[in-house]
């Protein structure tokens, strides 16, 4: 099971995504830079998404869906519980609930 | 012997036995408790289920909103990403975690909390201020959906796991303990069983054995006796019996 420790350090939001969902998203006031560190990015990245899940200060990771499909076995692959990986859509793509990894699961667990 | 079926290795005796039954009641107050338990997760994981499909088609409305007025400040205002990009040092809206207890599963619930000052004060002091305020607003209650549906999520994998686990548990206890305990109950019951049968066929034959050597012993006493009366008898008829010469002096 998890910890309590496992997420009591986790305030961060972090964001992978394209220019516009990252600005907005920074704008409301979730961004955190520390040093060369940063919890954002525009355009997509294995090694950033690997490295966001494994931070021990993030609890969400929120990833625009059109690069989530692009590294898909990646965050398939993605089972802890934290840092929580949310698929947001982004404006240039129609967000599509049949791709998302977790509803996919919740379709699994309840009858195709 | 009940050699059926796979049992703990112990040695057959009274004590074992009440060991075992002991045991077997520990085992079914588990299994039932543990289905329980089962049951309780799988109500709860149901209804979170239903609470992220809602959550996830809300937040598509949400972020199309928040979407629309960003390209209205950008319309307005120019591009602001860059200027925005480079000004976030320090995060202002943060997240932290609550915790809820659902059947002995401590399930963890994000909450986003505002910390320090607004970073963007001079973001939009030429023009477009008003609008970048309401931009930031909107992408606010955006995130505030986002969080809500993390902690959903969150909660959906961590019950997904604690409820896989509980059933296993409740199988095993179901499939291999019960029955692994109660052969060995039957083993131990008939073996215990032999061992009276045992018992019994042998205190039967000491009985027999004993029986025998009274009624030797009885014969023997009898034989002898007859033999005494009959010395006896002879004698006192010899007594009688006896023509003694006439001693002559």
């Amino acid at each position: 099971m998890t910890s309590q420790t496992a997420y009591k350090d986790r305030n961060f939001i972090a964001v992978i995504g394209d220019e516009d969902s990252v600005t907005g998203l920074l704008l409301a006031g979730i961004g955190h830079v520390e040093g060369a560190k940063k919890n954002f990015l525009v355009v997509d990245s294995k090694e950033t998404f690997i490295e966001f899940t494994k931070r021990k200060d993030i609890a969400i990771v929120l990833i625009n869906q059109h690069i989530a499909e692009d590294i898909r076995q990646l965050v398939d692959d993605h089972d802890q519980a934290f840092p929580t990986v949310l698929e947001i859509p982004s404006k240039d793509h129609q967000y599509d609930p049949e791709k998302d990894s977790v509803l996919k699961r919740v379709q699994r667990l309840f009858g195709e | 012997m009940s050699g059926t079926g796979a049992r703990l290795n112990i040695f057959p005796t009274r004590m074992a036995l009440t060991l075992m039954k002991s045991k077997l009641k520990g085992a079914q107050t588990g299994h039932s408790l543990l289905k329980r338990k089962s049951e309780a997760l799988t109500k709860r994981f149901r209804a979170i289920v239903q609470k992220i499909d809602e959550a996830k088609r809300k937040m598509g409305k949400v972020m199309q909103v928040a979407s629309f007025s960003l390209a209205e400040v950008t319309y307005i205002a120019g591009d602001i990403s860059y200027q925005i990009q480079e000004s976030g040092k320090t995060a202002q809206l943060r997240v932290r975690t609550k915790q809820e207890n659902v059947s002995g599963v401590l399930l963890p619930a994000f909450e986003s909390y505002m910390e320090g000052g607004n970073v963007f004060e001079l973001t939009g002091l030429g023009r477009g201020g008003q609008q970048i305020q309401k931009c930031k607003e909107t992408y606010i209650k955006a995130v505030e959906t986002l969080v809500e549906l993390a902690s959903l999520q969150t909660a959906f994998v961590i019950l997904d796991e604690v409820i896989k686990i509980t059933n296993r548990r409740v199988n095993a206890i179901e499939y291999v303990i019960i029955p692994k305990i109660e052969n060995t109950i039957k083993y131990i019951l008939s073996e215990l069983d032999e061992q009276d049968r045992e018992e019994f066929f042998r205190l039967k034959k000491v009985q027999g054995k004993k029986k025998k050597e009274q009624q030797t012993n009885e014969a023997e006493r009898e034989a002898t006796k007859n033999d005494d009366i009959e010395y006896e008898a002879a004698e006192s008829m010899d007594l009688l019996e006896n023509n003694d010469e006439d001693i002559i002096f």
